[in-house]
């Protein structure tokens, strides 16, 4: 059996007396997209930003390709990471978030460029090159001089797309990526995901797409009320939904994801 | 009763090294204030709770007691701990002391207008917290702090006249003693005014120069 690319084992998180995600244990393949699905409220995005360690787990453990993440465990005992090991862990992951999260005082080019300049220490023309090769992937060579305020919402999401590709992490996360999008500027983002998940990387995608969940997941979970109340393949779950919880959800959404099918 | 401003001006080579103290206690006191106040509410912001309780006992306490006690505390209270300070250094410490709590302030309110997200991206690709603070943050906040830096640096400037009661030969010093030699102290505190008044209206023009210089990549 190969290695997942994420695991999560055991994984409860509380914001004060609330139990948000309820010992959540999950696989994450390499080389597939999985889907969270799930009400509003029931924990996606905790447990996503669980993934990269800006939320801490209560409890549980989370492996990024076998790493510990955030904790190490020795002699039983958890130990927080020094933050240098952190980053470490964490690089192989990059994020993306609903609200986009450029850096407003920075161009499209030097928003991806950032990281390759401060943490692979590149020189300026060498990392601009690099930055602009992602920027060609998205389609946005030609908006590289732009600030993100001079750009639509679905290309600042495209933006921060190559700006969390910089790095050439081997996971990437996505926090309902769409969602702050106008329905028209959706497309363009999502074809940006098809196409990453082509070329083979290993994704986590929250997301009320139904539709992409449908066609570009390889598995989908479902959460609610913090729970992990299924994990299978998208034929499975859409075609036959057998839980009362998942078919009330699907009742909500599936219009919309038929929508985005066609 | 007639002015004569023939006098005070007969002294303007004095004046002008008054002016020089002024300036300089002004402009590095004013540094030397933004840095130490950045620190602080760095501190505050990333040094745990303990760090940001103790750091608002100091910043509540000077800016809840006023600019004169402050420095006659220093300079007349400074040596029974030891602390001997000719007065332009007692003038420059207090004046830095006092404008880093109020720009501690400034930069806290700073630190809570940049959304927590475009620190979350940086920590997300690989970024130390220096980094981010020096990357993202401050010049993300730069913006929404330009104006009440200045507004304080016009504060601090004012307050650098009160700097003669601890003898810091300034300009209000300087002017102040020409005027009472010649018999003419209205006219000395009329000069001083004007030259007050044109040094605040520099620093607003330079404010809003850096202000537009900033403002470019906001539509
Ligand atoms: N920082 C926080 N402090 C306290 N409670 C929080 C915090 N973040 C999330 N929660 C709570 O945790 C629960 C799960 O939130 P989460 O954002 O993970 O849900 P979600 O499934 O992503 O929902 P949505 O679809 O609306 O984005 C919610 O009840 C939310 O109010
Ligand atoms: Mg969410």
């Amino acid at each position: 059996m190969t290695q997942p690319a994420i695991s999560v084992r055991n994984v409860s998180k509380r914001f004060g007396d609330t139990l948000v995600l309820k010992d959540i244990n999950l696989e994450v393949p390499r080389g597939q997209v999985s889907c969270l699905i799930g009400p509003s409220g029931s924990g996606k995005s905790t447990l996503l930003r669980c993934m990269a360690f800006l939320e801490e787990a209560s409890a549980g453990m989370i492996e990024i390709e076998g790493e510990a993440l955030g904790f190490s465990e020795k002699d039983g005992k958890r130990r927080r990471q020094t933050a240098a090991e952190l980053r470490r862990t964490r690089s192989k992951i990059g994020m993306v978030f609903q609200q986009f999260n450029l850096w407003p005082h920075m161009t499209a080019l030097g928003n991806v460029s950032m990281a390759l300049r401060r943490v692979r220490g590149l020189g300026r023309k060498e990392a601009e090159a690099r930055a602009m090769a992602q920027l060609v992937k998205v389609g946005l060579e030609a908006r590289a001089g732009h600030y993100p305020s001079q750009l639509s919402g679905g290309q600042q999401q495209r933006v921060a797309i190559a700006r969390a590709l910089a790095l050439e992490p081997t996971i990437m996360l996505f926090d309902e990526p769409t969602s702050a999008l106008d329905p028209e500027l959706t497309g363009e983002v999502l074809n940006v995901m098809r196409a990453l998940a082509d070329e083979g990387m290993t994704m986590v995608v929250v997301t009320h797409e139904i539709g992409f969940a449908a066609s570009v997941g390889n598995n989908v979970c479902f959460l609610d009320h913090g729970q992990l109340l299924f994990h299978d393949t998208p034929e499975t779950v859409f075609a036959a939904p057998r839980h009362p919880r998942l078919e009330q959800f699907l009742d909500t959404y599936l219009d919309r994801g038929a929508q985005m099918l066609r | 009763m007639s002015f004569d401003f023939a006098v005070i001006l007969a002294k303007a080579p004095q004046i002008l090294a008054g002016l020089g103290v002024t300036i300089l206690i002004w402009v590095a006191g004013t540094l030397l204030a933004a840095i130490l106040g950045f620190l602080v509410a760095t501190a505050r912001r990333y040094g745990g709770r303990l760090a940001d309780l103790v750091l608002s006992v100091p910043v509540e306490v000077i800016r809840g007691t006023p600019f004169l006690v402050q420095i006659f505390l220093l300079y007349f209270g400074g040596p029974y701990i030891g602390l001997r300070l000719d007065p332009i250094a007692a003038g420059l410490l207090g004046l830095t002391i006092y404008g880093a709590a109020y720009y501690a302030e400034i930069f806290r309110a700073g630190f809570q207008s940049v959304p927590p997200g475009h620190s979350e991206a940086a920590d997300c690709v690989g970024l130390t917290r220096m980094q981010t603070i020096l990357h993202v943050q401050l010049p993300e906040m730069a913006l929404l702090v330009l104006p009440p830096s200045m507004n304080m640096a016009v504060i601090l400037l004012k307050e650098t006249a009160l700097l003669s009661l601890i003898t810091v030969p300034e300009m209000t010093m300087t002017v102040q003693a020409i005027g009472s030699q010649q018999y003419a102290f209205v006219e000395s505190i009329v000069v001083l005014a004007l030259v007050y008044w044109a040094l605040v209206e520099l620093a607003n023009f330079l404010g809003r120069l850096a202000e537009r210089r900033l403002s470019t990549y906001s539509a």
